[in-house]
C-alpha cells in the first residue's frame, strides 16, 4: 500500500460514508482528482482521535480537482477553476 | 467617541463604536471545554498561568511575520525557490519552528490564484499568521469558498480574469498552506520594509490580493 501513488496519478476517493472521526471531505467522496503532490507519512488521524498512537503512519497526498466536474457546474467557478485537498493514502483508489 | 458632552440627551446614538460583550457559554462543548479546563487545573496537570501564557503567546503572533517572508520571496528569488521547496527549514531563518506540521508555500501568479480554506475545521498556518480571522472559521466561508470561490473573492473585493485559475485550497490534514501574492506592478524601487506593507494578512490566505503601492485597489 506504500508506493502505488505518486505525482500524476489519477485516483478517486472512495466513496464510503464510515462512522467516526474522518477527515476526508463528504462532497469528495467518489470524486476524481489527480495527485499533484506528496507530503510524506503521518500519522493516521482516525486512530489518533481516539487515543490511539496513529501508528502505522500513512501517505498524505495533495489531490487536484476539477471545479465543474466535481460540482456538476452548479456553483460560482470558471471554466479553469479547481480545487485541492489534503488526502491519506487509505482513501485513494488508482483508477 | 465624539467629544460634544459627557450627557446624553436620548438614546438615539449609536453603540457601534464598541466590541458586543462575550455571551455566556451555553453549549454543550462550550460548558466541556471548562470543566476539561478546570479538571486539568485542579489536577495539577497545568497551572492557570500556564494556560493563559499559552493564550497570549499565540495572541501576539501576527501576520506581520508571514507579511515579513513573502517580502523576502519578493526580493530573493533563490530565496524564494526555498521557501516553495522547503518551507518548514526556510522559515526557521524568521525564527519559527515548526516540528509536526507541514508547511507549504504556494505562489500566485497571474495564471493561478490560489485561496486557502479548511473546509472540515479551522486549519491555518498560525506559527506564521497568528490566529486565524472570525470570518476564516465561519461555516458560510467554508462551505461557500469551496463551491462559489468567484462570489466569494468578489464580496472580498477581488475580481480576477476568467483566464485566470481559481485553485481553492482546502487544508484538511497534516498541511499548513502560506499563499505568496502576485507583486503589484510599480513596486519595483520599494524596499524589502516597504513591501511588507502592503502584504495583508488576507492576501496570504487568497482572499485579497497585495494592496495597491497607490491608494486603495477599488
Amino acid at each position: 500500500m506504500s508506493d502505488q501513488f505518486k505525482v500524476g496519478s489519477k485516483v478517486r476517493v472512495t466513496k464510503a460514508y464510515p462512522p467516526g472521526h474522518i477527515r476526508t471531505p463528504f462532497f469528495l467522496r467518489g470524486k476524481k482528482g489527480i495527485i499533484i503532490r506528496h507530503f510524506g507519512k503521518y500519522p493516521n488521524p482516525e486512530r489518533l482521535a481516539y487515543g490511539l498512537n496513529g501508528l502505522p503512519k500513512l501517505n498524505l497526498y495533495q489531490v487536484l480537482f476539477d471545479m465543474e466536474t466535481t460540482w456538476q457546474g452548479d456553483g460560482s467557478f470558471a471554466a479553469k477553476d479547481t480545487l485541492t485537498s489534503d488526502i491519506y493514502e487509505t482513501w485513494l483508489e488508482l483508477i | 467617541m465624539t467629544g460634544n458632552s459627557g450627557s446624553h440627551g436620548g438614546h438615539d446614538h449609536s453603540h457601534n463604536d464598541f466590541q458586543p460583550d462575550i455571551k455566556e457559554p451555553t453549549e454543550n462543548w462550550e460548558l466541556l471545554e471548562i470543566a476539561l479546563r478546570e479538571l486539568l487545573v485542579d489536577k495539577g496537570v497545568l497551572s492557570a498561568r500556564e494556560i493563559q501564557d499559552e493564550i497570549e503567546a499565540w495572541e501576539k503572533k501576527s501576520p506581520e511575520k508571514g507579511a515579513e517572508i513573502v517580502a523576502r520571496a519578493w526580493v530573493d528569488e533563490e530565496f524564494k525557490a526555498r521557501l516553495l521547496e522547503d518551507a518548514n527549514r526556510t522559515i526557521q531563518e524568521f525564527g519559527i519552528e515548526v516540528e509536526i506540521l507541514k508547511m507549504v508555500a504556494l505562489e500566485n501568479t497571474p495564471e493561478l490564484h490560489h485561496v486557502v480554506v479548511c473546509t472540515l475545521c479551522s486549519c491555518y498556518p498560525r506559527p506564521i499568521l497568528g490566529v486565524p480571522p472570525l470570518w476564516y472559521k465561519s461555516k458560510q466561508y467554508r462551505s461557500r469558498v469551496i463551491r462559489e470561490p468567484r462570489a466569494v473573492l468578489r464580496e472580498f473585493g477581488t475580481k480576477l480574469s476568467d483566464d485566470t485559475e481559481i485553485r481553492v485550497v482546502d487544508s484538511t490534514a497534516d498541511c499548513r498552506y502560506l499563499v505568496i501574492p502576485v507583486r503589484p506592478v510599480g513596486t519595483e524601487k520599494m524596499t524589502e520594509e516597504e513591501l511588507a506593507k502592503l502584504i495583508t494578512r488576507d492576501s496570504m490566505i487568497g482572499t485579497a490580493q497585495a494592496r495597491d503601492p497607490i491608494g486603495q485597489r477599488s
